[in-house]
């Protein structure tokens, strides 16, 4: 009996779950597809955004959010694969049990202190070292790259260790070193792992909005080098939502409906790859 | 007592409403931004009391109650080290616009300018577009903040940063650019030879009664005003007795 009840309580919990997320998605989308309609794709495909004056063209924004994302990804697939590997094959078990929690850590830090210390640090350092406005693509993608880094570290790490050893200890009885059996047997292996980690971590850096707004300086042109000021569609919203009404609240919807589009073809392509193992 | 509306009148109704407060123990007033346009909402709506505006309303919103507290002036801002200490309206405007972008043009030193705006919707974005850009656009190549703190924040730390908040927000660390030879002071701003200064109002749905009409009472009296004018603005009541 009381296991019937445990059961059916755990089943209402999960469901809320799914029909939070329904909820979710038909506001967004109700809230926000009637525009680009009325709008019509041309408008919202466009570069003019004066969404006060009838120009709801979202193009830059999408632009900016892949540079930004592209830029973050640059930066910590490198560093997470590289810690990844450092753990999983060349550290011992007590530098392992101090080193992940660290980088977990990292995830646990909120994107506004993030943020700041891209407006206190990294934004003067680009200016004065690079020029521009150091409110940059450059600024973005490297505090991203830092906040998506505990992900791809710990997915791959995870990935990493899943290898069964018996791989490791056939490739070292036919000969190759340490650094061929990782790159050439290691990764290859645990590639679907590192794949999702990397996607998960996408995800995240498309989402982020506080700390993209602080320090990437939200102009709405295209940038035309690293240096330059970048709008993403996340900040967008969140800039503007406060002020606006009628139909430039519902183009922030259709922003969020697109947002949402993104994230969601991010996460099957995610699961596609794990699902494969 | 629920106020919302423009986060350029939040702060001022903030300092009354802690007077306010202390005199009548028995009244909470609660302070929230949102901006203008959903200050406007809300108070049509009913989700607040007294809705803030720091621009005029469209006819669409003027079955609204409307009460002038006060004017502020709209100051374009430079870092403090920055040479320069006086524009014109057109070199505002191509500054903005994007058409002016070394501060040699303009008497400064051989930088590139880093303009500063504010977001779409915004009030304080709206009167600047009206009252110094007039038919020339914001250039999409300036950054964008979505509050005068953060504009603020940028030019105090930007040397070849510019951008335009609230007078009465304007504080040691960057410096007001005189308008045409005129500085944005108080006694400028009063006389209006300094021209951009826009409403500061607050909105009823209905007649004033209970609470809300003790609150409205309070800034409009000599002591509500003297704190508002304290703050940097130029207080409803002084205007009425200049003009």
């Amino acid at each position: 009996m009381k296991d019937k009840i445990a059961e059916k309580v755990l089943l209402v919990i999960a469901l809320s779950a799914i029909l939070s997320l329904a909820l979710i998605t038909f506001f967004i989308f109700q809230q926000g597809v009637p525009l680009i309609f009325k709008a019509g794709l041309g408008n919202f495909l466009s570069l003019k955004w004066a969404p006060t004056r009838a120009g709801f063209g979202i193009l830059s924004m999408i632009i900016g959010s892949l540079m930004v994302t592209i830029g973050a990804l640059a930066v910590g697939i490198p560093f997470g694969l590289a810690g990844a590997i450092f753990l999983a094959e060349f550290s011992s078990k007590p530098i392992q049990k101090t080193l992940k929690p660290v980088i977990e850590l990292l995830a646990g830090i909120p994107s506004v202190v993030y943020g700041f210390i891209g407006i206190v640090i990294l934004v003067p350092f680009i200016r004065n070292t690079f020029g521009g406005p150091g409110f940059s693509v450059l600024a973005a993608s490297i505090i991203l790259g830092i906040m998506i880094l505990p992900t791809i570290v710990s997915i791959s790490y995870d990935a990493l260790l899943a290898v069964p050893n018996t791989y490791r200890e056939g490739s070292y009885a036919v000969g190759a070193t340490k650094w061929q059996t990782i790159v050439m047997l290691l990764l290859p292996a645990a590639r679907s792992g590192i794949v999702a980690g990397i996607i998960l971590g996408m995800g995240r850096a498309v989402g982020e909005t506080m700390a993209v707004i602080m320090i990437a300086g939200n102009a709405l042109k295209i940038p035309g080098s690293i240096l330059d000021s970048v709008r993403t569609l996340t900040s967008t919203i969140a800039l503007e939502l406060g002020y606006a009404a009628g139909d430039h609240r519902a183009a922030l919807f259709a922003c969020g409906s697109v947002l949402f589009l993104i994230i969601i073809v991010l996460n099957i392509v995610a699961i596609r790859i794990t699902g494969k193992e | 007592m629920i106020i919302a509306g423009s986060t350029s009148v939040q702060p001022f109704i903030e300092k009354v409403a802690e007077h306010f407060m202390e005199k009548n123990p028995g009244v909470v007033v609660n302070v929230q931004g949102g901006g203008s346009t959903a200050g406007v909402q809300a108070t049509m709506n009913g989700t607040c009391d007294i809705g803030a505006s720091s621009r005029n309303l469209k006819p669409a919103e003027r079955a609204l109650k409307v009460t002038l507290i006060a004017l502020d002036g709209i100051a374009v801002i430079v870092h403090r080290d920055n040479p320069v200490e006086d524009l014109t309206v057109e070199q505002v405007r191509g500054i903005f616009s994007n058409n002016i972008t070394n501060w040699k043009e303009l008497g400064g030193s051989d930088k590139d300018i880093i303009p500063v705006t504010r977001e779409e919707g915004s009030g304080t974005r709206a009167s600047f577009e009206e009252m110094i850009m007039g038919e020339t656009a914001i250039s999409d190549a300036c950054l964008v903040q979505d509050s005068n703190g953060a504009v603020r924040e940028i030019i105090a730390t930007t040397p070849q940063g510019v951008g335009y908040i609230s007078v009465g927000l304007v504080d040691e660390r960057e410096k007001a650019i005189a308008i045409n030879g005129i500085k944005p002071t108080l006694a400028n701003l009063i006389t209006e030879k300094y021209r951009f200064a826009r409403p500061f109002l607050l909105l009823l749905r209905g007649e004033p009664a209970g609470a809300c009409q003790s609150f409205i009472e309070y800034v409009l009296s000599p002591e509500g005003q003297e704190i508002l004018g304290s703050s940097g603005l130029i207080p409803a009541t002084q205007i009425a007795a200049d003009r």
